[in-house]
């Protein structure tokens, strides 16, 4: 991989290098460039491209693609589908960690593995699976209809789908962090008497909120951006049942490419201020 | 490692049955009983019409169309995350962190927005686009397409499990290695590819898994021609456009037990992992 630099490493570079970075030599400098040229074309184009065809045609028409009423009731949905999903799975996320971190039972470590199944699981099977229990075709479906209840092709039928798609973030933050913690902490608390919901709140809460506020930021980056599982269960009904990565294809396949990338420009917009903010709380969890 | 904790005594923290209850309550309604629905849907169209669909012509051209595009993609994104880990453990310079936080956009990028952006630069007139065709390299609309789409939504994985790997990488054991004469090729390839290679093997099998699963990204820019640029995914969603919901079930079966085998290896390479990172 550095073949070529070898002759030259001089000895005193040795004794200047600290743990896991040294100073760049010209062979390490190809391959840094390397990285950033790469990087540049494969993450860093795709995301100005989006900016800039959003942008082209001017502020105005931008604006005016944004607020037309099916794009405007797309993003109302999208962001009432997070506010849903999101508080919901953060209570589950808490609830897993709680159980597989602070006791010890038979079956913990299979738990520990089913939790994660959404994660490998296909959002357009997540979408197929859902319309196999909820459809007029499915499970539960026909006993649904003689109640008059329906779910597929409506609102609740995204919410449900988002939930079994991101179910896994929170869990998946919060179990490692727990798990390093320990529990002495919140034994002590117990022992001098406080109740469950005291030492959660108290002691467990401040300990966690980074980590609980990152996978809440993880969760609803992939809620609001979740387009397989939802286009199988939301019937995509203009106005009604499209979010904002259904009303992206929907604009796209009308030819209107500006308006597409005008949708688009608000869901990569919400993508960046998620990595901003990852960044930020991986550094309040550091410190 | 806080593997041998002493095990906390089921009696002090209270919760036990409340989270236990909350949690296979919210897993069998969300998770379990939807996947166990679609299985029972196969399962009740018998192994012979089962088997005639998951073996039918154009399903079988959609396997080799998505393992294919899978491999391309984890192919290259093992040597890129090779690359982004390394320049981002092993060296100091301007921009690093910026990198480091940009790698992770792939994942926090809706695949729509992926889809869109990726077709509109590889199309013909597209920043890419003009460049590539008059070389007669066809991405959009084209099988070269998926395996981009794949590459771009699974960048991170092999990049994010290597890195912990090589941060962990002991300094001395790499001055043992110098000391005693080794030169910097026989210490990359006898200390810390050893070191970094369970994890490195883990991350792309985690970017195969992802990527045989992709749909979003790949509806944009593949141009979905049976035969063709068709993929799992699609041929599912095409099915339920039809109401063939029988074939619906029986490839997204097939995709679910995929998913399930992947999950698998993957679970065993990073137990592996582990028990390798504690030997040393």
């Amino acid at each position: 991989m550095q073949t070529a630099a070898e002759p030259a490493a001089p000895a005193k570079m040795q004794s200047s290098r600290r743990h896991g970075q040294r100073p760049a030599r010209t062979a390490h400098w190809l391959l840094i460039l390397a990285a950033l040229a790469l990087s540049a074309l494969f993450i860093g184009v795709p995301i100005a491209v989006i900016f800039t065809y959003a942008l082209r045609e001017g502020i105005s028409v931008y604006i005016a693609q944004i607020t037309q009423p099916a794009t405007w009731h797309a993003i109302w949905l999208t962001v009432l589908t997070a506010i849903v999903v999101v508080p919901i799975n953060m209570v589950f996320g808490i609830c897993v960690a709680w159980l597989v971190t602070r006791f010890r039972f038979p079956g913990r470590r299979l738990l520990i593995t089913f939790i994660e199944i959404p994660f490998s699981v296909s959002p357009i099977v997540a979408g197929v699976t859902y319309l196999f229990l909820y459809g007029s075709q499915g499970l539960l479906g026909p006993l649904l209809e003689s109640h008059d209840i329906k779910i597929m092709f409506t609102v609740p039928a995204i919410f449900l789908v988002s939930l079994f798609v991101t179910s896994p973030f929170v869990a998946r933050e919060l179990i490692p962090l727990m798990q390093a913690q320990g529990s002495e902490d919140e034994e002590a608390a117990i022992t001098l008497g406080a109740s469950g919901l005291q030492t959660f709140f108290y002691v467990t809460l401040p300990n966690i909120r980074w980590a609980l506020l990152y996978g809440a930021v993880l969760c609803n980056a992939r809620v609001m951006g979740e387009f397989g599982a939802v286009s199988v269960v939301s019937g995509a009904i203009r106005g009604q049942t499209n979010t904002l990565p259904l009303q992206i294809e929907l604009l796209f396949n009308d030819y209107n490419v500006t308006g597409a990338f005008a949708a688009a420009s608000t869901l990569a917009l919400i993508a960046v201020v998620t990595l901003i903010l990852k960044y930020l709380l991986e550094r309040k969890q550091a410190g | 490692m806080p593997l041998f904790s002493k095990s906390s005594q089921r009696g002090l923290l209270p919760g036990f049955s409340l989270t236990l209850g909350v949690t296979l309550l919210y897993f069998a309604v969300i998770v379990a009983l939807p996947l166990l629905a679609m299985l029972y849907k196969s399962v009740n169209l018998g192994w012979p019409d089962f088997w005639a669909i998951i073996s039918s012509e154009r399903a079988v051209a959609t396997y080799k169309i998505t393992v294919g595009a899978a491999l391309l993609a984890t192919l290259f994104n093992a040597l890129f995350g090779l690359l982004l880990a390394w320049v981002l453990v092993r060296y100091e310079f301007p921009g690093r962190r910026l990198l480091d936080a940009v790698v992770d956009l792939p994942f926090a990028l809706p695949t729509a927005v992926a889809g869109l952006a990726l077709v509109t630069v590889f199309s013909a007139n597209g920043w890419f686009g003009r460049y590539l065709e008059p070389l007669g390299i066809k991405v959009a609309y084209a099988p070269l397409g998926i395996a981009i789409a794949m590459m771009f939504t699974s960048i991170p994985f092999v990049i994010r499990t290597v890195q912990p790997v090589l941060e962990d990488v002991a300094v001395d054991v790499e001055e043992a290695a110098r000391s005693l004469g080794a030169t910097n090729w026989q210490i990359f390839a006898r200390v810390i590819w050893p070191a970094i290679f369970p994890a490195f093997i883990a991350g792309c099998s985690l970017s195969f898994a992802r990527s045989l699963g992709e749909f979003g990204a790949i509806v944009f820019i593949s141009g979905n021609l049976p035969f063709e640029t068709e993929v799992m995914s699609l041929l599912v969603f095409i099915r339920l456009d039809e109401y063939d919901y029988p074939a619906a079930a029986a490839i997204a079966t097939v995709m679910l037990v995929l998913a399930f085998l992947m999950l698998f290896v993957t679970n065993s390479i990073q137990a592996w992992q582990l028990r390798y990172a504690d030997r040393s």
